[in-house]
């Protein structure tokens, strides 16, 4: 049912579609609005789920773990602060190879403090063997939320799975959002049946030492599964579009990048803005496209090849940088094109910096132009000193 | 894919971490022993057992040479040694141990 809500609600709905048996998370700006929405279902009895409350985000973790590895599905979320205060446990969790759910509202990383959008936080833990996908907006998210369950989930895979949502723009951005039926879902996904658990009945440890003679392989097996779920992303996506008439979970969208001569690369809700100023360009001759990352890992190498393989110029946006490095997104991507091909690397929209129609219109134009590994779009020279300066 | 995940009740008994230890090991004298009991409290791997007088032994499979034991025996029955080298968990074993349930 087509309904007019905010980003938050919408993805607490998604997420008690899932029927969770555990959610527990701990308050952090702009992620509040989606525990506190799964709370209230709880209290109103519209939900039957165990909500624990936590002293801390590393906590939260813990626990989703814990529950995930008793055999029930578990619900958490977070950003940015939050997000990196669990950084230890997101590694156990896909380590134990635990499908546990995890909502990131990507806001920007401290100092200084910073409650605003931008994609440090989950860039940060990229590394964590999660799978990640990058929603464009709330109908995206919803059904990311809904999708990766069922590729977390499958008794081939048992990875965990981060849908990274932009802060405020998103969850607290108020759009039409077509909710799922309860019976449609439950439908899609079953309920949740572990290959393996903690059972009284058959103990077992998780988590164990794992001395030099045998720590490679776990992480060999967990790349190799990473790269079957390459596979399994277009897969489940058919499956969810045929079902739902939609086909959000897949590993990029190509808009208007058949005949592009310049094409932006993107990720999350700016992609949103982008195709407005594709289409404009458009409209004045120009052959500009957009490819959008949704799967950010795994990294649909092959895929972004070959999109951007007849494109003269290439312009990465990253919402993060590498500091004394370049941006995530750029990084990637550069090294899978030829030497030859104009790839340029641009850091926007930072600690919730719009990225606004002419930002993007003057991306374009500089990709067009020299070829940049990192260069910062709309800085404001007047405030960058040589020295120390109060304000 | 998978590899080693998770394991059954006291299977971390057989890894024989013996092998990490340093370059000494105990040797009990079995001479002066009052059977104090304080070897075998301090041990932080529990690999000393023994109840009787000069009865004492150390399991060298799992000991790490730390010298805890020697240190609190009050009747200096302890002498740390020269650490002989054992065998670390061959491939076989290792190979027995993976697996989810096993
Ligand atoms: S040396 Fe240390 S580990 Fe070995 S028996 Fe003595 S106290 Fe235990
Ligand atoms: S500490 Fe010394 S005296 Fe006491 S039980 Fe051990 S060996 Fe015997």
């Amino acid at each position: 049912m087509k309904k007019f809500i905010e980003g938050s609600y919408a993805m607490a709905e998604a997420a008690k579609l899932c029927r969770p048996g555990v959610i527990a998370a701990y308050p952090i700006t702009p992620q509040t609005h989606i525990v506190e929405n799964l709370s209230q279902f709880i209290a109103d009895g519209e939900l039957d789920a165990k909500s624990v409350n936590v002293e801390s985000e590393h906590s939260a973790a813990s626990c989703v773990l814990g529950a995930q590895a008793a055999g029930a599905r578990s619900f958490t979320c977070s950003s940015s602060q939050g997000l990196i205060l669990m950084s230890e446990v997101l590694f156990c969790i896909a380590g134990m190879r635990l499908p546990v759910m995890l909502v990131c509202a990507n806001r920007a990383l401290s100092a200084p403090i910073n409650i605003w959008n931008d994609h440090q936080d989950s860039i940060a833990v990229r590394d964590a063997g999660w799978i990640q996908l990058y929603a464009e907006n709330n109908q995206e998210a919803v059904d990311l939320i809904i999708a990766s369950h069922k590729i977390a989930e499958d008794p081939k895979v048992m990875l965990p799975a981060m849908v990274c949502v932009d802060g405020f723009i998103l969850t607290h951005g108020m759009e039409v959002v077509d909710m799922p039926d309860q019976k449609d879902v439950d439908n899609f996904l079953p309920a949740y049946d572990p290959p393996y658990k903690l059972d009284v009945d058959n103990p077992m440890s998780f988590g164990l030492l794992g001395t030099p003679d045998v720590y490679q392989e776990t992480r060999y097996a967990i790349q190799k599964t990473l790269e079957d779920v390459l596979g399994m992303i277009p897969e489940v996506g058919k499956e969810f579009g045929d079902k739902f008439g939609r086909d959000s979970l897949r590993l990029v969208e190509e808009y208007k990048t058949t005949d592009a001569e310049t094409i932006l690369v993107a990720m999350g809700s700016v992609c949103g803005t982008i195709k407005d100023v594709v289409d404009r360009e458009r409209e004045k001759g120009n052959k500009v496209g957009l490819l959008k990352i949704v799967s950010y890992r795994p990294f649909p190498k092959e895929v972004v090849k070959s999109a951007l393989k007849s494109a003269k110029h290439v312009g990465i946006i990253d919402k993060d940088i590498s500091l004394g490095s370049d941006g995530a997104l750029y990084s990637e991507i550069k090294s899978l094109l030829p030497s030859d091909q104009k790839v340029s690397g641009f850091i926007a929209g930072l600690g919730g910096r719009d990225i606004k129609l002419n930002s993007v219109e003057n991306i374009i134009k500089m990709a067009r132009e020299e070829e940049n590994s990192c260069k910062f779009v709309d800085l404001n020279k007047d405030i960058l000193w040589d020295k120390f300066k109060t304000i | 894919m998978f590899s080693i995940l998770a394991a059954k009740p006291k299977s971390s008994a057989r890894n024989k971490t013996g092998s990490w230890r340093s370059t000494k090991m105990p040797r009990l004298l079995k001479k002066e022993c009052i059977n104090c009991g304080l070897c075998k409290f301090v041990c932080p791997e529990g690999c000393i057992s023994g109840s009787e007088k000069n009865q004492y032994s150390v399991d060298s499979e799992y000991c790490k040479g730390c010298g805890l034991c020697a240190y609190i025996c009050p009747k200096k029955d302890i002498e740390m040694i020269e650490n002989k080298p054992e065998k670390s968990n061959s491939s076989e074993e290792a190979e027995k141990d993976k697996g989810v349930g096993k």
